[in-house]
């Protein structure tokens, strides 16, 4: 495994107490490998990332147990410098609003240079050279002339582009990427998401795409971690999960997008809101609104991540049922 | 960025213009400069016509000031009330302000954006609770309450300082007296920087610079520093006439006899020359210093230059 | 919108803001309505100590100044040469100035023309600067350029030397010239914000559906827009409020303001420092300065509050 995510757990201290945002956490990407980790906002998946990232604001946040390996050593026992050369060197993160998290008052050039510059102690024209290379290879026209140019002075897809550059600058072996495409235009999500899985394959790197579109993921993802208040609730291969969902919140999400193949049919959402996370409630979060809810549901202990075939996981107490479920929906 | 300079140039006349004649009607319009120059005896008729000849006051108050405007550009600022050419006076108490005003201003820019860079990044530490606690005092206490304590307790008392300074003070005189004048301002770009530098640590680009693997230190110095300070800058256009206003009172605290010195010397003798002219490169200065800021914002800001 | 937000993990930046709203109190999305700007802001200014205090010591020196005879039984003009400068005694806690003077009964006297200064000017300036900038924001074009240019001519005047001339050339004394002086040069800072206020809030969804409904201009302004840009300008006018009062004794101090027999702190501070007269008798000083400092520092932390209840952004 490139990465292995092992009982992750992480804290926020808030004014109304402490909050579990992410609560015994496991995942793996292989090298090559796409994981794509969906829930809805809140659900944790972007804090898991950071965790990994070692970028989480803290205080509030904290890692409070849990080991994250990478390439075999754990990030988290590691020093505050030895954890900075991982970043950018060998881990990457794309963010989702590339026009916030890209400097305004610097240029793209420079901010591309930037991490030859740090990490590889490049001199500023190699490091100029290096940022222009990189937008070619994102395939942002005229390269060479907008390497001066701001962050605003682009369009949304090329920002994006750019922050793919940033990413890819020094060949990590494994890129996140939280909600990449999310702030653009449909038809320039298709590109970016096309760019980005090409660039993974040609480089061999590990992706974690984190989204709460399904749609996205159906493509590119190998395979798919499902969260809800701070958990994964399913693990699967994505072809297995989209067949046959073995929890009802996935089956939820699978059912609330539109389908050609289902004209006619109306389509459902999940009734309900995400739990509080200061007050998630006893035995399986998701009971309140599960349309399968039973008494065991309400009551701790919690569903434990059944194993319930090859890769595959789920943490619903009727996981069968829901698995037979999948043919009549 | 040339462009931009000229527009703001350009937008700077009318202002200029409207500023001015604000304070030509008060002095000429709301005030009387001839019969206030004889005090209760009043004038004999025949030196108060010479008199009104000379200052035009016969003419409609616009073409007064058209008038007034055309000798200030040909240098000619009128004469102040001990026979002095107004611009003698100028030459003499320009440099001296000046410099008072040119340590406030390296004080508040200096330790202003020091401590609030460093307030911002420990936000709740007790440094931070200190710090802010000291500058609500300093913004509450008036300047010229402050300055003269301060002019007692180390001029008089302790003995420190010369509580006046020298008729043409040297810079290191002028430490004490600027930093009085400097420290509500000083204060206000504590504060403004600690919230800037407190609110963009959160910011996105932080977060992704610290994605990059960066220092902690590149990441403050290249990242954090430079977008917090805009709206710092920003406000030191406004300050500079805050300034100019607290020269006026420091000067009369520690005798200094700079522009707010002969400023005061014209209004006391009711001299119209002398205050309107010192008012009037008053009001370029302070115009100047704003265009000043507008061009660092858009240095600072390239959001700004291509609009 | 999700309630689960309550810790928003720092990704979900645009929930952190629209969860603010719910995070304050009790959170079930059952019992917990989302709340208009301005409830929200008094329910988390209840809660703020700064605010609780700054807001009791202003309405205990606006009784004050509204009757001062509450807590002073004596006459601030009746002084009695024999006992100048005497220090504090039993019956005269904060002593005797110069003139011999009760330095308590003036102390609280002169709460009423600080604050009245303070108040009319923010009230003068709130008004102006609302207006000028209000119109300026929604109608743009023309009448923008002409009064962000009228804006800019009185902007380009430093207040206090406009005051000085302004005050020097003048013979009327009494509160409402200082009044006059400061509102007539200091409304431009109001007005530009209140400008950039009416701006983005007519970029709202909200008033383009209105004004697409056919409102019009002055419905527009007053029922839509206007709720929503008056936030940053009663901030600002608070703010003000304490630096007016103030400027209010260094205009005295400077012997161009309020001028005896006034009562007034920044007199009293004028006639202390003038030729270090505190040098022995402190308390003459001491007295008027704490009180002008405390009542400044009031209106500012109020401001201070009122900005971060009405603004979460800048916590």
């Amino acid at each position: 495994m490139l990465l292995e995510v092992q009982d992750l757990r992480v804290e926020f201290a808030t004014r109304d107490g402490v909050v579990s945002a992410v609560n015994g956490v496991s995942y793996g990407v292989d090298a090559g490998e796409t994981l794509a980790v969906l829930g809805e906002s809140g659900s944790g998946k972007s804090v898991t990332a950071l965790a990994v990232m070692g970028i989480l604001d803290s205080p509030p946040g904290r890692v409070a147990g849990g080991r994250i390996l990478f390439q075999g050593h754990d990030l988290l026992t590691m020093g505050r410098e030895e954890r900075r050369r991982v970043r950018g060197e060998r881990m990457a993160m794309i963010f989702q609003d590339a026009l916030s998290s890209l400097n305004p008052v610097l240029t793209v050039g420079y901010q591309l240079g930037e991490m030859f510059r740090v990490h590889r102690g490049s001199s500023r024209a190699e490091a100029r050279a290096g940022a222009v290379e990189l937008m070619d290879r994102v395939r942002i026209p005229a390269a060479a002339q907008r390497v001066n140019d701001y962050p605003h002075q682009f369009s949304g897809g090329m920002r994006q582009r750019i922050m793919i550059a940033m990413a890819l600058a020094l060949e990590p072996a494994l890129i996140i990427a939280d909600e990449p495409t999310t702030a653009l235009d449909v038809t320039v999500q298709a590109q970016v998401m096309d760019l980005l899985d090409e660039l993974r394959r040609e480089y061999q790197m590990g992706l974690i795409l984190i989204t709460h579109d399904l749609g996205v993921v159906a493509d590119v993802a190998d395979r798919i971690a499902v969260m809800y208040a701070g958990r994964i609730v399913e693990n699967a291969p994505v072809k297995e999960l989209y067949a046959r969902p073995a929890h009802p919140y996935t089956k939820g999400l699978l059912e609330s997008i539109p389908r050609l193949d289902a004209k006619g049919t109306r389509l459902s959402a999940i009734k309900g809101l995400p739990p509080n996370l200061l007050r998630v409630p006893p035995g399986c979060p998701f009971h309140p609104r599960c349309p399968r809810v039973r008494d065991v549901c309400r009551k701790d202990p919690r569903p434990p991540l059944y194993e319930i075939g090859q890769g595959r996981s789920s943490a619903c107490h009727f996981w069968k049922e829901t698995l037979g479920d999948a043919g009549r929906r | 960025m040339g462009r931009y300079v000229i527009r703001r140039l350009v937008q700077m006349v009318p202002v200029f213009l409207g500023a001015t004649f604000l304070i030509f009607v008060m002095v000429y319009a709301i005030g009387d400069p001839v019969s206030g120059l004889f005090g209760d005896r009043g004038p004999d008729p025949a030196t108060a016509q010479a008199l009104r000849e000379e200052f035009d006051l016969d003419e409609p108050l616009p073409l007064q000031y058209v008038l007034y405007m055309g000798k200030i550009f040909t240098g000619d600022f009128g004469t102040a009330f001990n026979g002095q050419p107004v611009t003698q006076l100028m030459e003499h108490a320009f440099p001296i302000s000046f410099r008072l005003m040119l340590v406030a201003l390296v004080l508040e820019v200096v330790l202003g954006i020091a401590l609030g860079v460093i307030t911002g990044l420990r936000r709740g530490r007790s440094l931070d609770t200190s710090v802010l606690v000291a500058t609500l005092v300093v913004i509450a206490v008036p300047t010229f309450v402050l300055g003269t304590t301060v002019q007692y307790v180390l001029g008089v008392k302790l003995g420190w300082i010369d509580p006046a300074v020298s008729p043409d003070p040297r810079l290191d005189e002028l430490l004490v007296p600027g930093l009085i004048l400097s420290l509500v301002s000083l204060a206000y770009v504590t504060r403004l920087t600690r919230t800037s530098v407190a609110e963009n640590t959160r910011a996105d680009y932080i977060r992704t610079a610290h994605a990059k693997g960066l220092p902690r230190r590149r990441v403050t110095v290249r990242h954090l520093l430079r977008n917090s300070l805009i709206p710092v800058v920003t406000y030191l256009g406004a300050d500079v006439g805050n300034l100019m206003a607290g020269a006026i009172v420091t000067e009369r605290i520690f005798n200094i006899q700079g522009v707010g010195y002969q400023l005061f010397q014209g209004i006391l003798r009711q001299n119209s020359p002398t205050v309107v002219g010192f008012v009037v490169v008053l009001v370029l200065i302070f115009l100047l210093a704003n265009l000043l800021v507008d061009v660092l914002y858009a240095v600072l800001d390239p959001r700004i230059r291509y609009v | 919108m999700s309630d689960a937000t309550s810790a928003p993990p720092p990704m979900e930046a645009e929930e952190e803001n629209a969860a603010k709203g719910l995070t304050a109190g009790t959170s079930s999305p059952d019992k917990d309505a989302p709340r208009g700007l301005w409830s929200d802001a008094w329910h988390d200014l209840r809660r703020n100590p700064i605010f609780v205090v700054s807001a009791l010591l202003i309405v205990f020196l606006v009784v004050i100044a509204l009757w001062p005879s509450l807590i002073a039984t004596r006459d601030p003009q009746r002084c009695d040469l024999a006992r100048s400068l005497q220090g504090p005694s039993a019956g005269h806690w904060f002593g005797f100035d110069t003139q011999g003077c009760d330095v308590y009964t003036r102390t609280v006297y002169g709460a009423r023309a600080s604050i009245a200064v303070g108040l009319c000017a923010t009230v003068g300036v709130a008004l102006v600067g609302a207006v000028v900038g209000g119109l300026a924001g929604f109608f743009g074009g023309f009448w923008d350029t002409l009064l962000s240019r009228l804006t800019d001519v009185f902007f380009g005047i430093p207040v206090v030397l406009g005051a000085i001339v302004f005050l020097s050339m003048i013979s009327l004394s009494g509160i409402w010239p200082v009044v006059l002086v400061i509102a007539a040069l200091s409304w431009p800072q109001v007005a530009r914000i209140a400008r950039g206020a009416v701006m983005t809030a007519k970029q709202h969804d909200y008033v383009q559906a209105a004004r697409a409904l056919g409102a019009g201009n002055a419905r527009l302004l007053l029922r839509h827009i206007m709720p929503n840009a008056v936030a940053p300008v009663i901030v600002m006018a608070t703010i003000m409020l304490g630096t007016f009062i103030a400027l209010e004794a260094t205009l005295s101090y400077l012997g161009v303001g309020l001028r005896p027999p006034t009562v007034s702190w920044g007199v009293d501070i004028s006639a202390a420092s003038d030729g270090m007269q505190f040098r022995n008798a402190p308390h003459i000083l001491l007295y008027p300065a704490a009180a002008l400092s405390l009542t400044v520092l009031a209106f500012i932390m109020l401001g201070d509050a009122v900005r971060d209840a009405i603004d979460p952004k800048l916590r």
